[in-house]
């Protein structure tokens, strides 16, 4: 029944990347262009990343494990994770509902609304976290005060991760035959059914890609969440904070040790959810 | 379509569009309004400062290079990531996401711990005349940093959905990979890869954290816009805060709009 | 295929066209921009100085800058500056930013450079002991004070918001702090009794910034009763259009701020002749005039009104900031990380 439906539909597209169905085109220019990948991700990323994890030992792990234990740095973590977590879920809904709306529906100057999805990226975090400040902060035009709360820092998150599900989505749905659906609805299915059991597996993917993204990226958020959260200690205070001001009180191993935790959870959530994407897109 | 719940429909599009208008489009509009609340003259001040020239100069070339280094890695390794299999593929794909995980003060901390004056790296390259950390191409580094997922993604997935039939044929009648690269691929994928280029320009533009450990805040020098507009706030000149960061936002719109431009249709949103 | 080959060719033509743009830019860029400094004269090779400081007296350096370039000795002296978070630009200077001078809001930040060896240990040896500038830390409130706040104990009563930043992040926070546990010390209050004040103040704080200066915009901004702050912070803000009154107690702490030149210069002889010009009277004054307490003995305060608390100390009065920084703010053990601590667990839910 529906089974048998899912088997019949367009490939589940952005695939995670799949074994090639034909042999390299050419084995020296695989060699050289994955060469140069590795070193530029070496130089840039692998190599000072993996000097700030060195760092992070410098006392040993006992040195490690008491910087990231200490009261403070586990009431930002349990925040930040926290936190990153209600985002990423709130993009995924959201995330995939305005996509839906920006592909498929009539929108009142849509051209102007999709252009602003991608606003967040190009925003200074100073300059957004100013902006949500003077609208959800003391001065409201709007009424409503939620600043230098845990809320606000939700917000704020919210506001920088916004891109990231739609953009993955978007596309996906873009190329997505509405043939069946239409076949569907034909034979009676509601609008329910008919996008949780077709439209719904197709997207997963990609809604696991953003939502990783989202996730990652929420972990690591300075700029916004420091004017609107007021970054009081075990209340509103982020892990990027905290790490702040470990560097600022010279505690550069403190600083590094949290960072690799940050680090640690982000990888753990891209490989889970590349193992979502895997799997959904096999069942598709 | 199919739509027979007359109800859900209109509401879902309601929520979606009252969540983006309270996130997204009243403090994009605030904006707006807080730079020009004061008329157009400060702003014009603001702009025309010589500070601040410089620092839009500063920001271009960092941004430019930022972009043209990710963009030649994005293509290589969504190619390497679709088009072909290695041992530790799928460490790479998840490689790639990280930088997003990673806080804007630890970047720059990386970067000096790894490049900086003092370390072994760094006096090398000073030996040989390069200045990285506190100066340009420390910044061009940070800004790639933050970056890197972003060509990637937004390649990755159309080369996929395109599949490889062109490229395959193009091998069968001779053509060696450069030729196949250039002349079938890169087409293919122009629409992907200008939105990603415009997405990295975007990011490269507004990055701030990473940027000011790496830049020592030499003003003229390594002040890049996001740097200006934080200090000009700070020393309670709003409005060339504002007008700064909106001429970035303005200039990454722009830029979208060329990009969809330059989309061929079949991939346009 | 030729159609696409033939977009493909416009879409190159655009970018050799942004590229020539922006390589035409990063030309530009990478001349010597202008700065305030005046051309050298003719004779005498030109010298750049690099200026590494906090981030309050940037306006008052840039005049500074200009006016020693007028003097003889200044006149073949270009200058770079930097201006940034105390703490960040001295781990900047301490990481390899080229500085020639350096100035902090806290000795603590001069320090990491001694022990770097980056800045001679006999700087403070001078007649100022290494300060150029002073000023107190004071109370600002809303304009007209509706709130009648006049000293100390008005910050710790019964909903009264404080603003402070984090003393872990800035070094204006620690001024603070200290200024109001020593206000309660050097009145008779004994040591656990002041530890006592820190703690009922900083339950009245709900907003920590990440610098003086944040904090400062937080309270312009509309949060906050009262803001713990430097009196030159406040005099900026009202230069500034800021609707802001301050009222400086009358026991409160001497805030110092150190500079020297470090000992890594290629031109020791022109910056010390720039840091001889800091002291003089010329400096002083526009320090004066940027809302700073001038160091030298009857200097022109330019028409400010300094006022003079009648229970003025110093941090050397309560140890000294070595002591101080572990004392209180050591991460692990400090006061007041314990105190921190104490507010944070009964308030986490």
């Amino acid at each position: 029944m529906a089974g048998a439906g899912v088997s019949l539909l367009p490939r589940a597209t952005p695939a995670p990347p799949a074994a090639p169905p034909w042999r390299p085109l050419h084995g020296r220019g695989q060699a050289i262009g994955l060469g140069f990948v590795v070193l530029y991700l070496s130089l840039i990323v692998l190599i000072p990343l993996a000097a700030v994890v060195a760092k992070g030992q410098e006392n040993g792990f006992s040195g490690f494990w008491n910087a990231v234990t200490t009261p403070e740095a586990a009431s930002t973590l349990k925040l930040t994770i926290g936190a990153s977590f209600v985002v990423a879920l709130i993009n995924a809904v959201m995330g995939t509902l305005i996509a839906w709306v920006l592909v498929r529906e009539r929108v009142p100057g849509r051209a102007v609304l999709d252009s602003l999805i991608d606003l967040p990226f190009a925003l200074p975090t100073i300059v957004a976290g100013l902006a949500l400040l003077t609208v959800y902060g003391a001065q409201s035009p709007v009424g409503l005060d939620i600043a230098y709360t845990r809320l606000a820092v939700v917000v704020a998150l919210l506001f920088v991760t916004l891109p990231f599900v739609v953009r993955t989505v978007q596309p996906v749905l873009l190329e997505l035959d509405t043939e069946m659906e239409q076949a569907a609805a034909s034979l009676g299915a509601g609008p329910a059914t008919i996008f949780f059991r077709i439209v719904l597996p197709n997207i997963v993917p990609a809604i696991a890609a953003g939502t990783a993204l989202s996730f990652a990226r929420a972990m690591s958020e300075f700029g916004s969440t420091v004017l609107i959260s007021g970054n009081l200690p075990f209340q509103t205070q982020v892990a990027s904070v905290h790490i702040f001001n470990q560097l600022e009180g010279d505690n550069l191993t403190g600083a590094a040790a949290v960072s690799t935790v940050l680090l640690v959870v982000s990888l753990v959530v891209l490989v889970a959810l590349d193992l979502l994407q895997r799997w959904a897109a096999r069942r598709g | 379509m199919a739509s027979p719940g007359v109800l859900v429909r209109p509401a879902l599009k309601g929520v979606a569009l009252l969540y983006l208008t309270f996130l997204l489009v009243i403090p994009v509009a605030l904006i707006f309004y807080r730079t020009f609340e004061n008329g157009i003259q400060p702003v014009i001040d603001g702009l025309t400062d010589p500070a601040t020239v410089h620092a839009f100069q500063i920001t271009a070339v960092v941004a430019f290079w930022a972009v043209v280094a990710n963009t030649i890695f994005g293509v290589t390794t969504a190619i390497l990531l679709v088009r072909h299999d290695f041992r530790g593929k799928r460490v790479l794909n998840a490689l790639i996401d990280l930088p997003l995980a990673v806080s804007p003060v630890i970047v720059g901390l990386a970067l000096i711990l790894v490049y900086g004056s003092t370390t072994g790296i760094g006096q090398t390259l000073s030996g040989i005349g390069v200045k990285v950390i506190f100066s340009i191409p420390g910044m061009v580094m940070a800004t790639i940093f933050v970056c890197i997922p972003l060509v990637v993604r937004a390649v990755a997935p159309v080369l996929e959905e395109i599949g490889n039939d062109q490229e395959q044929a193009a091998a069968t009648l001779g053509a060696g990979p450069v030729q196949t690269f250039l002349r079938i691929t890169l087409p293919s994928i122009r629409g992907a890869l200008a939105y990603g280029v415009v997405l990295a320009l975007a990011r490269s533009l507004g990055e701030y954290g990473a940027v000011a450990v790496v830049s020592g805040r030499l003003v003229g020098r390594t002040q890049t816009v996001t740097l200006l507009v934080q200090e000009r706030y700070l020393n309670f000149d709003q409005e060339t805060a504002y007008a700064c960061a909106l001429l970035l936002v303005v200039t990454a719109v722009l830029a979208l709009i060329v990009s969809r431009l330059l989309a061929p249709k079949e991939i346009t949103r | 295929m030729i159609m696409g080959f033939w977009r493909g060719k416009r879409r190159v033509a655009s970018v050799t066209v942004a590229a020539a743009v922006l390589g035409g830019l990063s030309a530009c860029a990478s001349t010597e921009p202008d700065s305030e400094a005046a051309a050298s004269s003719s004779e005498g090779k030109t010298v750049e100085l690099s200026l590494v400081a906090y981030s309050t007296p940037q306006a008052a350096f840039e005049q500074i800058i200009a006016a020693f370039q007028e003097t003889g000795a200044g006149q073949n002296v270009k200058f770079t500056q930097s201006y940034g978070g105390s703490g960040d630009q001295s781990r900047a200077v301490e990481a390899g930013l080229p500085a020639d001078f350096v100035m902090f809001s806290l000795e603590t930040d001069m320090t990491r450079l001694v022990d770097a060896g980056m800045v001679d240990p006999a700087w403070n040896t001078d007649e100022h002991k290494g300060m150029i500038t002073d000023s107190v830390v004071a109370l600002v409130t809303r304009k007209g004070n509706p709130d009648g706040i006049q000293d100390w104990s008005d910050l710790t009563k019964k909903g009264v918001e404080v603003i402070t930043p984090n003393p872990f992040a800035s070094g204006g926070a620690r001024w603070n702090l200290m200024a109001g546990y020593g206000a309660q010390v050097t009145n008779g209050a004994s040591e656990a009794e002041g530890e006592q004040y820190l703690a009922d103040l900083l339950a009245n704080v709900p907003v920590q910034d990440e610098s003086a200066r944040a904090s400062l915009q937080t309270f312009t901004g509309g949060k906050g009763d009262v803001l713990i702050g430097y009196e030159n912070e406040a005099i900026f803000a009202q230069q500034n259009g800021q609707d802001i009154d301050y009222v400086v107690p009358d026991s409160t702490i001497l805030i110092e701020n150190p500079a020297a030149i470090t000992s890594t210069t290629k031109h020791p002889k022109e910056a010390q002749a720039f840091l001889d010009f800091v002291h003089g009277e010329e400096a002083q004054k526009i320090f004066a005039e940027n809302g700073y307490r001038p160091i030298v003995e009857g200097a022109d305060t330019a028409g400010q009104d300094f006022p003079e608390p009648s229970g003025l100390f110093t941090i050397e009065e309560l140890g000294g900031w070595d002591e101080v920084a572990t004392k209180f703010f050591d991460a692990e053990n400090g006061i007041v990380t314990e105190i921190e601590r104490n507010l944070g667990v009964s308030t986490e839910k």
